[in-house]
């Protein structure tokens, strides 16, 4: 069984009148246990992919199945077997550490004993101190805080993880931190994840296969040795010039 | 449904509101005194109303104007704190990790009104407490357990109006809270808070037997002033029990619809 299939999914949106199509007719499956990065510049569509995926946003056509199970019809479902780590931490900032993966916990159904054991195990992995567990969030430098959200993530133990441009943001240091996280706890809870990042290196790094958006379609998809061969390429940077014809770096806008 | 799964998740619904006022302890105290400052306000107008030459019993003003601004107060805080459940996530920057747990909506929103009863229900007796300080309150004649059963029964009636209420900041991420407040702010005026509403024109009286703050002040005055038993108190309550049982399950209803339409459109993201 595949753990994720997106098959010829689309999503418009309609603003101030103008309608934006955000992704178009954007199909690929990946294997449990695979590493799948969606790799394009900020409005290119890889948010609103995981948007969908994480059931917060329903597609306008296709369908997209997690481990079988259709995410509008099955959310609930759905929702028990992922987690996602964004681009913003995304947590209550005058709460604690502890406060926050407590209700994160929960929420998802976790009793409060095992959640606070799990929490304390997670937290030596991220170097986080118990004593700081207690620290409002807003005091954490912003690494630390996506390291919390990754240890949120895992709390659930979720077999499909999101990860939507984990590292953006950060410096090179806590960037190199995240992602040696990332690459462990992936190891050890032995997940599957879409990873979506504008980042051309850390595609590269961590990626077994990547997909390239560009302008809402999914122009190339292949391990990163393939797509440099396709492309006759050296860089990531110019596979994605060979299958876009742009500069990646002219198409970074703001979103 | 996994009722243990469920239940689980609504303590932490409830754990964490109180987690959130804990940390923002400087706005709740900052608010608590506003309306404690307002409640003694009110008060003293029923004092003053025989300086201006008012044949008034004194006493009965005073308590009437207190039991509409502490019953009000509460009312209004179950109300914000349920309508105000999407706005406040969306502040938080919280909204996507919430709607993408697998817990019930109804779980969800149940969870919240509940924590506003237990807060609103902390909240109005400390104000309570603190304005008897400042008048020689009479409650003698008081039924007590017949304010009680208005006090949860306009309750119910509440928390579905502010489920209603949620639905707006839902599908409106920019406007929604302000026509919230709007709507709070007619409540007030329509419901008879500080005056019987029998003073308004016919047209505002008519909207005024609509509105459940109506028959909750009416009632826990009859209770409190009167010492009116529960069973003398059916036409409050028989109302209060009507709208609630109405409001409440659409309320829930048609907040999972609009979710849906929010998820369509787009609208379940961090900010507006």
């Amino acid at each position: 069984m595949k753990a994720l299939i997106v098959d010829g999914v689309s999503k418009y949106f309609r603003t101030r009148g103008k309608l934006i199509e955000a992704v178009k007719k954007v199909s690929f499956e990946i294997e449990k246990g695979e590493i799948f990065g969606l790799l394009g510049p900020n409005g290119s569509g890889k948010s609103t992919i995981v948007r969908m995926i994480s059931t917060l946003l329903i597609p306008d056509e296709g369908r997209i199945e997690v481990f079988g199970y259709d995410v509008v019809r099955y959310p609930k479902k759905v929702q028990s077997m992922i987690n996602r780590v964004s681009v913003e931490a995304s947590f209550f900032k005058k709460l604690s550490a502890m406060e926050n993966l407590l209700f994160t916990a929960g929420i998802y159904g976790i009793p409060l004993n095992a959640a606070r054991e799990k929490i304390k195990m997670i937290s030596r992995k991220i170097g986080l101190s118990e004593s700081r567990l207690n620290d409002p969030l807003e005091e954490f430098s912003r690494g630390m805080q996506q390291k919390v959200a990754i240890a949120r993530a895992f709390l659930t133990s979720p077999i499909l993880l999101l990860l939507d441009e984990p590292t953006t943001g950060l410096d090179p240091r806590a960037k190199r931190e995240v992602q040696d996280l990332i690459l462990q706890v992936i190891k050890e809870h032995d997940a599957t994840v879409l990873l979506t990042t504008h980042d051309m290196t850390e595609a590269e790094t961590l990626c077994d296969r990547i997909g390239i958006l560009h302008r809402g379609k999914l122009v190339a998809i292949g391990s990163p040795k393939e797509l440099k061969e396709k492309a006759n390429a050296y860089t990531m940077e110019e596979v994605f010039m060979f299958f876009t014809g742009e500069m990646f770096e002219d198409l970074e806008v703001v979103e | 449904m996994n009722l243990l799964r469920e239940l689980r998740g609504a303590l932490a619904f409830v754990k964490r509101n109180f987690d959130l006022s804990k940390r923002y302890w400087k706005w709740e105290l900052v608010f608590f005194a506003y309306t404690v400052a307002n409640s003694i306000t009110m008060g003293f107008i029923g004092r003053a109303m025989r300086k201006f030459g008012a044949d008034v019993d004194v006493n009965y003003l005073i308590l009437y104007m207190l039991i509409g601004s502490i019953i009000w107060g509460y009312l209004s805080v179950l109300f914000e704190i349920v309508a105000e459940t999407v706005a406040w996530e969306r502040w938080e920057e919280t909204i996507e990790y919430t709607f993408m747990a697998p817990i019930s909506r109804v779980t969800h929103l149940i969870s919240v009104c509940l924590y506003s009863v237990i807060y609103g229900v902390i909240r109005s007796g400390l104000i309570l407490l603190i304005t008897s300080l400042f008048f020689n309150l009479d409650l003698s004649n008081a039924d007590f357990l017949s304010a009680f059963v208005i006090l949860m029964v306009s309750s119910l009636s509440f928390i579905g109006l502010g489920i209603v209420g949620a639905i707006l900041p839902l599908i409106s991420p920019e406007k929604g809270v302000q026509v919230v407040h709007i709507f709070q702010a007619l409540l007030l005026m329509f419901s008879g808070v500080y005056y019987e509403i029998d003073v308004l024109p016919n047209w505002m009286q008519t909207i005024a037997r609509m509105s459940p703050a109506t028959y909750a002040l009416k009632g826990m005055r009859l209770a409190i002033l009167e010492g009116r038993g529960v069973l003398e108190l059916t036409d409050y309550y028989i109302p209060l029990l009507l709208i609630g049982s109405i409001l409440l399950p659409i309320g829930i209803w048609m907040f999972q619809i609009m979710e849906k339409y929010a998820k369509k459109k787009g609208l379940l993201k961090r900010s507006g």
